[in-house]
């Protein structure tokens, strides 16, 4: 008997025994009816050639393991940004379900948000009840201070109009007349989360600015973009901008309410951008983003409104921060203080302390087009190659510029920019064209499974790994973050490849 | 062993009254009718089932492609299951689930996969049939080993008119392999629920109703039938469930043909009706199918439950009641066998655990099966509710809880924090989204959907390790830290 109350085994040894693989086996045998072991491992190796490669990319329609998702996700998380907001979105209900245990699994933190349940009589007659009742029963129960509005591709599609829908509800008393619920249309089937995230955003400063008349000060708006490191980078944000002595607001920021205490309350609500300083983050002098990619539309509208703007591309590492501090100045004219400088002189140090690890190691990096685009410069920085340059939502003219950034450095020389494509796509990469690493989201792991190539998660979504995105990678804080869990998974990896007594570990040294 | 135990009905009832206020009146009014608190002897919980969830009060639960796609259909581990819409629910579900296979995942197996049609703009224009038809080839080039195809459909799809019934019908022509439609858009029905009942039907409709074509040979030929020869239906071997409760099968002499849904072949689909016996552990994703078989084949099904030894014992001398002697005299030998570490589990964490009071909110099976599971442990359900049951879960439900327990049907996100609030319960079972919340209130919680990461929790070999994950949760360290020390208590 394999089981015991001694030393109970669960799934991960208890398939392992004896009885369980007998049995495994006669199941796949007796019951499955099983290609011939022989075809299965040929069909496996063929998977790997170059003849398999060349099918892989001539697909014109199919999808297969894409790193990106849909913009309701990114529309939730921006609401989550904001002090006392509920994201309520309309349309099927599923979706929030999903969009909800999404973030969850990355975060392990609660998300809220409500739907409004549209079902099958909706789709005929359109959801403008579900409206009028949903903005209602949410207001009544979970008390917020705005209701963030976006949609599900089932709205979308039937083309329900938000603007006249929520006028409506308000008419029939569904909440306060100057209740504040700004929405975004965000279909499903046109860019992904981070499109959702920008249209959200768009729609949350349209709704405070519009009626508005911009009384310019000297502050300065920031909007980190969607970032599962939010909770570790907007705090590194916050320390160092308070060491610039810079007056700035942080729009969208969900590093508390996806990061909240332990104590016996539950918060639904927990930090975020008040009302008041998103109505005031109209007079600011400008608006940095943190994330182009993330937030295109709502730059456009800031600079309709005459503010100056600048955008960053997810700034990892020395030379990416020091733009980033620059900005922050130029736009500011506050200068760079010393304890920064110094901060920057401990980045270099211990990249200098550390510089023959990384060198010429080989890398291919995937997730969100900015964060592709940061990680790939510090890479470089670290006299690391990146070789691949992944994003399922990467477009071309992000692949352009990329093309940009690489040929600056004798590192990117041979690295290649692929758009559009998602983890299939990387697997023949991996299997033709291998390297020593890549870095990526959870997703990863597969790849890691079928080519052997190590993963290191530093992108949205870490599902399988905890805590991470309470660390910054930004700022050269996060730069020395980053760099360590680079660092320690080569060591691992050099350890592991060097520890067979007296085989291999005459290089399984103590000090490296 | 039965536990005896009361639970406290007017405390219940004051608490459906305390949240129930805090509704608008039409809210309330309907809430009303899912809450309540069920007495002994009942025949039915008292409360309204699997109707429409009121916007706007965040309600649990999911949609029809959940049900389908990531409930019956996704198990199925050599048919590759298509994602037919845009990005985002393919993406949310993918390998969340954890019913474990056992295959080269891209090569003879597909189940961690996501494979989406990734519908643009141009798709809900002019339509996704012909996008279909392309990728179904596509698949075909890369997995050539699939065994068949499955179209899962999201929202949009019923919504722009496509056909994917023709799509399918012309594509299986082609490749010779079943290629199965699914109308699972997640606008459909109220919950998961009618995407299982969708799913039920395709299997019979597309798998047991399939024209073979003239090249094809017969699936269930060179099938050899035994007069032991069962199906499990509605197991879907989350952390390998299904496999503990097959080992158990096997070993009172029955043949498991086949596995319903979980670590599934299509073979095992194709091959099901020629069982003596489908034995049913969801009732509720499953039931349709079982109706079915019967009517069609004859094929008794009976309802069993492996949570818990007092619940396994029962349950396999009723099993064995279907077949001769021999049956009987190995469940008997099966019992005498495991008793003893069934025991030992219980007098190593029964002392820990006795008294502790639990609730229950998952989909439409475990609130009741759960029930004897934990009773064996010592512990008491206090309040228990569906995501998506109907009416004759609820009925079922009545024999296994205590006079005064608290029912929630449909809960949402208000009413529960406020009953854990008042309740205070050494332990919630619930999903992902409850996880967090709740544990930040102080209360121990497990994920009784997905197990948690851990399992398998049926069978003998599985309750091992579900009372040592109930003591891990219940009696873990961290729950006294929540204060600090300089705090007023
Ligand atoms: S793709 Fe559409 S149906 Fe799917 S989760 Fe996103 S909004 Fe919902
Ligand atoms: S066991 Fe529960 S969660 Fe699983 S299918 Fe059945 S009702 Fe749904």
């Amino acid at each position: 008997m394999p089981q015991s109350a001694e030393a109970i085994k669960d799934h991960v040894s208890l398939f392992r025994e004896p009885e369980y693989k007998e049995m495994l086996r006669e199941k796949r045998i007796n019951f499955e009816c099983p290609h011939p072991e022989e075809t299965v491992r040929e069909i496996s190796a063929w998977t790997k050639t170059e003849d398999y490669r060349e099918k892989n990319f001539s697909r014109k329609s199919l999808v297969i393991n894409p790193a990106k998702s849909c913009q309701p996700l990114g529309a939730v998380f921006c609401g989550a940004g904001f002090d006392g907001a509920l994201s309520f979105v309309h349309g099927s209900q599923g979706c929030v379900a999903y969009y909800r245990s999404h973030l969850s699994r990355h975060f392990k933190e609660p998300t809220s948000a409500v739907s409004s349940s549209m079902t099958e009589d909706a789709a005929v007659f359109g959801g403008l009840n579900n409206m009028i009742d949903g903005l209602a029963n949410a207001y009544a129960l979970y008390e917020p201070k705005m209701i963030a509005v976006s949609t599900t591709c089932m709205a979308e599609v039937i083309g329900d109009d938000l603007h006249a829908f929520i006028a409506n509800a308000k008419d029939k008393g569904s909440v306060p007349k100057e209740f504040d619920v700004p929405f975004a249309h965000t279909p499903a089937f046109q860019g992904s989360h981070i499109n959702g995230y920008d249209n959200m955003l768009l729609g949350i400063l349209t709704h405070f600015w519009q009626n508005m008349e911009r009384n310019p000060g000297g502050s300065i708006n920031i909007i980190p973009g969607f970032d599962g490191f939010c909770v570790g980078n907007i705090r590194e944000l916050k320390r160092v901008l308070d060491l610039m002595e810079v007056e700035y607001t942080i729009v969208c920021d969900p590093s508390d309410v996806f990061d909240t205490p332990s104590d016996g309350t539950f918060r639904m609500y927990d930090g975020g951008t008040t009302i008041y300083d998103s109505k005031a983050a109209l007079n600011a002098k400008a608006t940095l983003s943190m994330q182009e990619y993330c937030t295109k539309k709502t730059l456009a509208f800031a600079k309709e409104k005459h503010q100056e703007t600048a955008s960053l591309h997810y700034p990892i590492g020395v030379e990416a921060t020091d733009e980033f501090l620059m900005t922050v100045s130029e736009l500011t004219g506050k200068s760079i203080p010393d304890a920064l400088v110094r901060e920057r002189g401990r980045l270099v140090d211990a990249l200098a302390d550390s510089m023959s690890i990384a060198h010429g190691k080989t890398f291919a990096v995937f997730g969100d087009p900015d964060f592709v685009y940061g990680m790939c410069r510090f890479l470089m920085e670290m006299g690391a190659e990146p070789r691949h340059a992944l994003a399922t939502n990467g477009t071309k003219p992000w692949a352009k510029k990329m093309k940009a950034l690489l040929e600056s450095s004798p590192y990117g020389q041979d690295c290649e920019v692929w758009p559009g494509c998602d983890l299939w796509h990387l697997r023949s990469l991996l299997n033709t064209a291998p390297v020593d690493f890549q870095i990526g989201s959870s997703y990863g792991k597969y790849l890691e499974r079928d080519t052997g190539t190590p993963l290191i998660r530093l992108a949205f979504p870490i599902f399988d790994r905890h805590h991470h995105h309470r660390f910054p990678t930004w700022g050269y804080q996060g730069g020395l973050q980053v760099l360590v869990r680079i660092l320690d998974k080569i060591l691992d990896r050099l350890d592991d490849d060097t520890n067979e007594a007296g085989v291999t570990d005459i290089s399984f040294d103590l000090t490296r | 062993m039965s536990l005896e135990y009361t639970n406290d009905r007017s405390f219940h009832e004051q608490i459906i009254e305390e949240v129930l206020a805090a509704y608008p009146e039409k809210a309330r009014k309907r809430r009303s009718k899912h809450l309540n608190v069920v007495s002994e002897g009942d025949s039915d919980c008292g409360v309204k089932s699997n109707i429409k969830s009121m916007p706007g009060v965040m309600t649990v639960r999911g949609c029809a492609y959940a049900g389908s796609k990531g409930v019956v259909w996704g198990p199925v581990k050599d048919v590759v299951h298509i994602s037919h819409g845009p990005v985002g629910c393919g993406q949310y579900s993918w390998a969340q689930r954890r019913n474990y296979y056992v295959g080269e995942t891209g090569i003879d197996t597909f189940g961690t996969m996501q494979v989406t049609s990734d519908f643009q703009e141009r798709d809900i224009v002019f339509g996704g049939d012909k996008k279909l038809r392309q990728l179904i080839d596509e698949i075909e080039m890369l997995f050539p080993l699939a065994k068949g195809i499955s179209v899962q459909s999201e929202c949009p799809v019923g919504l722009i008119g496509d056909d994917i019934e023709a799509v399918a019908k012309e594509k299986a022509k082609d490749l010779g392999k079943p290629v199965i439609p699914v109308r699972c858009e997640g606008f459909r029905g109220v919950s998961q629920s009618l995407g299982h009942h969708i799913a039920n039907d395709t299997i019979r409709d597309w798998v047991f109703g399939r024209e073979k074509p003239s090249d094809l040979e017969d699936p269930t030929a060179g099938f050899e039938p035994s007069p032991y020869d069962v199906v499990v239906v509605g197991d879907y071997n989350i952390g390998g469930d299904c496999w503990a409760s097959r080992k158990l099968l096997e070993e009172i002499g029955l043949r498991v043909i086949a596995q319903w849904t979980g670590d599934t072949s299509l073979a095992e689909l194709e091959r099901a009706p020629k069982a003596k016996l489908n034995l049913i552990h969801c009732y509720r994703s499953m039931n349709y199918i079982s109706r079915h078989m019967e009517e069609k084949y004859g094929t008794p099904w009976f309802e069993f439950n492996f949570f818990g030894p007092s619940r396994i014992e029962k349950s396999l001398r009723a099993i064995a009641e279907y077949f001769d002697d021999t049956i009987k005299e190995n469940v008997e030998k099966v019992i005498a066998k495991y008793r003893p570490m069934a025991d030992a589990v219980i007098d190593k964490y029964r002392p820990r655990l006795e008294g502790k009071k639990v609730m229950l909110y998952v989909g439409g099976l475990r609130p009741r099966h759960m029930v004897n599971a934990y009773e064996d442990l010592g512990m008491e359900i206090v309040g228990a509710g569906y995501e998506f049951a109907h009416k004759d879960d609820y009925q079922r439900t009545t024999s296994y809880v205590k006079d005064g327990t608290l029912i929630f049907d449909d809960i949402t996100g208000y009413e529960m924090e406020k009953f854990i609030e008042r309740i205070r319960p050494d332990l919630v079972g619930s999903g992902i989204k409850e996880k967090y919340p709740i544990q930040k209130m102080g209360v121990p919680f497990r994920q009784v959907h997905s197990w948690d990461y851990s399992g398998p929790y049926h069978a003998y070999d599985g309750f091992a390790v579900f009372a040592r994950d109930m003591d891990m949760a219940i009696n873990n360290p961290v729950w006294g830290k929540f204060k600090a020390p300089w705090a007023e208590a």
